[in-house]
């Protein structure tokens, strides 16, 4: 499934533009969705990313540009007419009517036969292990069994493309985590497309083959959740996703062993075989939160600096600490929690991090070049 | 807390007050309406069924309430549907002109009664339309639409306007869409603007006297026998009338209340 390159696209979004009034949701959006992937498409609240899921599923009409569906352009059919069910944010379950009913909606509507209907709805309710809550109310069901009769409603009409619109946020954080071993289990057994629109992190790394980073509208980038989490192509993606120090400067000395000249001193960067760099031009230096390390003695490599601390996050076994730089900017710093333990900090201690020059990454007016 | 008791009861006699003095009239009217005497003074005679009686007896009280059930029922379809509509257009679009649209739609029941009947009927006349029972549904409808439209537009803010995208994203047209997800959804709204709408006109008096001509509805004839003679026919009449209204209009609330219990529930 996760060998999009080889397939074909299923969706194309060719300089898909959508506006309101004055505003534009969407920017001259360039996208191939391929067929049997899972793709997340993420930001923040107001990036255009349910827009897109919209206009895809003919719910909003493109202002620009035109939408395939299997090479057709779409932009003209109307929702009732594409297949493109979705999976909304509010489930939008038809609340008076019973599970099997509202699962054989889409069915009734295609003018499909009672009894092949209520057979196909079986199957699905069989499949989403929800078979037994066929007779129930909606308003008698629990949030995760209602996730599950929203899924079978979108699939009973077995279409090769699924919309889900944030369809997790209503949760608890542990059927989060149940719900989307379900989604990312049933992807690969239908072996259909998925779009999945969201705004959590963990839930697009996990499930999809591909991620899609908007922001303002626009694609920030497109990779694999390793690819957009290890190299951030923009400063933009480098703060939402994970958890990352990004520091500013300028080259002051280019080639193999690239040097940077930032406010906080100068730092080495491990550029490998990649393209080289002028003196002089600025970029920004990404270091992961978690490829640092920490230390109470100075570690006498250039890749450190000197922070004070200020507070922690404790998740479980990995711990988020806040620390602050000379010039009062925020760094962070994940570790485990019992090397933490070791140092006993507290709050207002001084310490001492430190990184490989080659787990540095760089990024320079909007290009990614990886170190 | 025994603060806080007695402060309740005192609310509770309050009510118990406000209560006595709306209904007092009205039950006064119903134990007149069984009590044998001629006129209604204290003590009672005895109970008798007899002004009943006599009402059943009379040709022209069945003319009116047969009058009077043909127009509630029809002005009860009539201005359900319309309200509906306008509901509708209401919660589905967005249009300049829509706020002096939604207050014209809204207008009729703040225009005074004898107004709206004189209008009715000089309107009626001029173009030869009074004096039927037509002419009151005509003019009850415009009188009722606005509370159906109220009742139906109160139920569609609940909706989630995910409800109606959703059926269109699983295929159904927007016609179908109306059938299969919205007229479901209001279902609740539009029995109990039906009931409303039939007690509103059944209980209409002012209008309906200008242009009912020969066709009397209930309250007209109630009228009419009071400006004759006054005997407890007329309380005998009148529970009727307050019966069957009021069973309308809780029959209107008890459909709302269950249903709105039921659905909101769900939330999602």
């Amino acid at each position: 499934m996760s060998d999009s390159s080889s397939s074909r696209p299923l969706v194309t979004f060719a300089g898909v533009s959508k506006r309101y009034g004055g505003v534009t949701a969407v920017h001259t959006m360039n996208l191939e969705i391929y067929e049997g992937e899972f793709l997340a498409i993420m930001g923040p609240s107001g990036c255009g990313k349910t827009t897109s899921l919209r206009m895809l599923a003919g719910l909003e009409e493109p202002s620009d540009g035109e939408i395939r569906l299997d090479g057709q352009r779409i932009n003209e059919i109307s929702s009732v007419e594409r297949d493109t069910p979705m999976v909304w944010q509010s489930l939008a379950l038809f609340p008076f009517l019973n599970v099997q009913k509202n699962v054989e909606f889409g069915l009734k509507m295609r003018q499909v036969p009672a009894e092949e209907r209520q057979a196909r709805a079986s199957k699905w309710l069989e499949r989403m292990e929800i078979l037994e809550l066929a007779e129930r109310d909606i308003s008698q069901l629990s949030g995760g069994q209602k996730q599950r009769v929203a899924l079978a409603r979108s699939l009973v009409t077995e279409p090769r493309i699924l919309l889900l619109d944030e369809p997790l946020s209503a949760l608890d954080a542990n059927l989060v985590i149940r719900m989307q071993g379900v989604l990312s289990r049933l992807q690969k057994e239908l072996g259909i497309t998925f779009v999945y629109v969201t705004h959590s992190q963990s839930e697009a790394f996990a499930m999809s083959d591909r991620v899609v980073i908007m922001s303002q509208g626009r694609i920030e980038q497109l990779g694999s959740p390793k690819e957009i989490y290890r190299s951030p192509a923009s400063r933009f993606v480098a703060d939402f996703v994970g958890a990352n120090n990004i520091l500013s400067g300028t080259i002051s000395q280019a080639g193999e062993n690239l040097e940077i000249e930032t406010a906080l001193g100068v730092f080495q960067c491990d550029t490998g075989t990649k393209p080289a760099h002028h003196v002089g031009d600025s970029l920004d230096m990404v270091i992961s939160a978690d490829l640092v390390q920490m230390s109470l003695d100075d570690p006498n490599t250039q890749n450190s600096l000197e922070c004070r601390f200020i507070s922690e996050e404790f998740v479980g076994s990995i711990v988020t600490l806040f620390a602050e730089l000379e010039d009062r900017s925020d760094f962070k710093i994940q570790t485990r929690q019992r090397d933490l333990a070791k140092m006993s900090l507290e709050e207002g201690d001084t310490f001492f991090v430190s990184w490989s020059a080659a787990d540095t990454h760089l990024i320079s007016s909007g290009r990614h070049l990886d170190a | 807390m025994s603060q806080g008791a007695s402060k309740s009861l005192l609310l509770r006699g309050y009510v118990v007050l406000v209560f006595i003095f709306v209904f007092t009239p009205i039950v006064t009217s119903f134990i007149f309406s069984v009590n044998s005497d001629r006129f209604p003074t204290i003590p009672l005679g005895h109970f008798t069924t007899h002004w009943y009686e006599t009402i059943f007896a009379d040709p022209d009280v069945w003319d009116a309430f047969r009058v009077s059930g043909i127009v509630s029922i029809t002005v009860a379809t009539l201005a359900t549907f319309i309200g509906f509509c306008t509901a509708y257009t209401d919660y589905r679009y967005n249009f300049t002109g829509k706020a002096l649209y939604l207050s014209l739609a809204l207008l009729p029941p703040t225009i005074p009664l004898v107004i709206m009947g004189l209008a009715m009927l000089a309107l009626l006349a001029r173009i030869n339309m009074s004096g039927e029972i037509y002419s009151i549904v005509v003019s009850h409808v415009v009188l009722c639409s606005p509370f159906a439209m109220a009742v139906i537009r109160m139920r569609l803010a609940q909706i989630n306007p995910d409800l109606e995208s959703a059926a269109w994203n699983l295929g159904a047209s927007n016609w179908r869409a109306m059938q299969e997800v919205i007229v479901p959804f209001c279902r609740p709204a539009i029995a109990s603007a039906f009931c409303l709408t039939a007690a509103v006109s059944f209980d209409e008096f002012a209008v309906a006297w200008f242009v009912s001509g020969l066709n009397k509805t209930v309250p007209v004839m109630i009228l009419e026998i009071l400006q004759g003679n006054t005997d407890p026919q007329i309380n005998a009449i009148g529970s009727i009338v307050f019966i069957t209204s009021m069973t309308l209009v809780i029959l209107a609330q008890l459909i709302l209340m269950r249903k709105t219990i039921n659905q909101t529930a769900t939330g999602i």
